[in-house]
């Protein structure tokens, strides 16, 4: 690892001032991902503002449409939050699925969005349920944030405060795991949010992405069968060692049927 | 090169001189010298370095010390009680034969009483499931879940 300097910040503004001054820092959220790019030298920031001590970005607020989770928040705790599980249950199955124990209990759900990582389990949730990821100067909407591999719509030094995840109806995520790294190969977020069917779709592209084809035989008929007959095209899809971009589209229409089957109980 | 970082480890409190860029491991085994927490594949995957952070298992290797100031930190050395009586999960890897080399023990172990806190009358696919970040080479798993399954139970019995 290079060396690099390291702030603690007491506040997200002192954060983002401090990010502000310099394009080579990074703010260092639960490090499960940055760390270890750190390490293999394939990210050599100059400072490391850590977010850790900041209370104000850790929480989960439940109302009545839904739930707001602060993006220091780690998965190990959206997972286990009673309220997360009577509100959106299939957000809180998506938290207890991201890596393992250890990584669950270090890992944050603003760190995983802002790396948009290509195989990450939390952009299929956000993009499924249309949660709106609050930084400290906006409000962005899921479906303007992914932009690309490991790209967002965010500016630099805009940080992630916290996103509010609107409830569904009925929603489930099912993925497709790497046995090793535990990366989703193809995830599959599933919600009939009362106003229409989304489908998001990890692990498949450069970004987490809808799937048009599925979303639009689901909203006909919310049946195992309806995404059954969806045949999902390959275009653009990643190729690599662990699966072909012709699998990974299999593995959307296996995923998604699933998805569905898990989300109507 | 230099920033102070305090922390408890196994209950002592303790400070150190660190480069910013020092894991929470290296302070860990080069400088406190205890050496029962070990680096495996130095990449997250494998757990050997797990140790409890404020009471949650967590990946040495994986994070800064500067990451872990103020906690309180639990190594496989501050397990045990100080007479040298086995914490009941250490005594069920013994007792169940869960290890064989040993090199990725500490980490299960570390990892195991985490959580047989939260899940004390798990199923053994759960104890299999909790195993996804700890890889062992030898035993083939079997008796590390034997093991976890017996500590939980000496566990919730208190003994």
């Amino acid at each position: 690892m290079h060396a690099f300097k390291y702030l603690r910040a007491s506040s997200a503004n002192d954060a983002a001032a401090a990010v502000a001054k310099n394009s080579e820092a990074r703010y260092l959220a639960g490090g499960q991902s940055l760390v270890q790019a750190m390490k293999l030298r394939l990210s050599s920031p100059t400072d490391l503002i850590d977010l850790g001590a900041i209370k104000d970005l850790t929480g989960i607020k439940v109302d009545g449409s839904g739930v707001t989770i602060g993006a220091m928040t780690r998965h190990a705790d959206v997972a286990g939050s009673a309220d997360v599980k009577k509100a959106i249950p299939a957000l809180a199955a998506l938290a207890g699925m991201v890596g393992d124990r250890q990584v669950r209990n270090m890992g944050t759900l603003g760190g995983s969005l802002a790396n948009s990582d290509p195989a990450a389990d939390y952009p299929a949730a956000v993009l499924g349920l249309g949660a709106t990821i609050n930084t400290n100067k906006r409000k962005i909407a899921a479906d303007d944030f992914f932009k690309g591999l490991f790209e967002t719509a965010l500016q630099p030094a805009e940080l992630i405060t916290s996103v509010t995840f609107p409830a569904a109806k009925r929603a489930a995520y099912v993925k497709f795991k790497n046995q090793a790294s535990r990366f989703a190969i193809v995830g599959v977020f599933v919600a009939d949010t009362g106003s229409g069917v989304r489908v998001a779709v990890t692990g498949a592209g450069p970004c987490a992405f809808r799937s048009k084809e599925l979303e639009a035989a689901l909203s006909k008929s919310f049946t195992v069968e309806a995404a059954a007959a969806v045949k999902v095209p390959d275009k653009g899809m990643n190729s690599d060692l662990h699966a072909s971009a012709e699998y990974r589209a299999h593995l959307v229409t296996v995923m998604a049927k699933r998805a569905v089957q898990a989300a109507l109980g | 090169m230099g920033v102070k970082v305090s922390m408890t480890v196994n209950g002592k409190q303790v400070s150190s001189e660190v480069e910013e860029r020092t894991l929470l491991v290296t302070l860990i085994r080069e400088q406190l010298r205890l050496t029962g927490t070990h680096v495996g594949c130095d990449t997250a995957q494998c757990g050997a370095c797990t140790i409890a952070m404020n009471g949650k298992a967590v990946k040495s290797c994986s994070m800064l010390a500067m990451q872990a100031e103020g906690a309180d930190i639990m190594t496989i050395e501050g397990v045990a009680k100080p007479d040298g009586t086995l914490h009941p999960m250490q005594a069920a890897f013994k007792e169940n034969h869960g290890l064989q080399c040993g090199f990725c023990t500490p980490g299960m172990v570390m990892n195991a009483i985490d959580f047989a806190k939260r899940h004390p009358n798990a199923s053994e696919q759960e104890v299999r499931e909790a195993l996804d970040g700890n890889l062992c080479r030898c035993t083939g798993y079997h008796n590390i879940v034997k093991s976890i399954m017996a500590g939980s139970k000496a566990m919730a019995a208190g003994k």
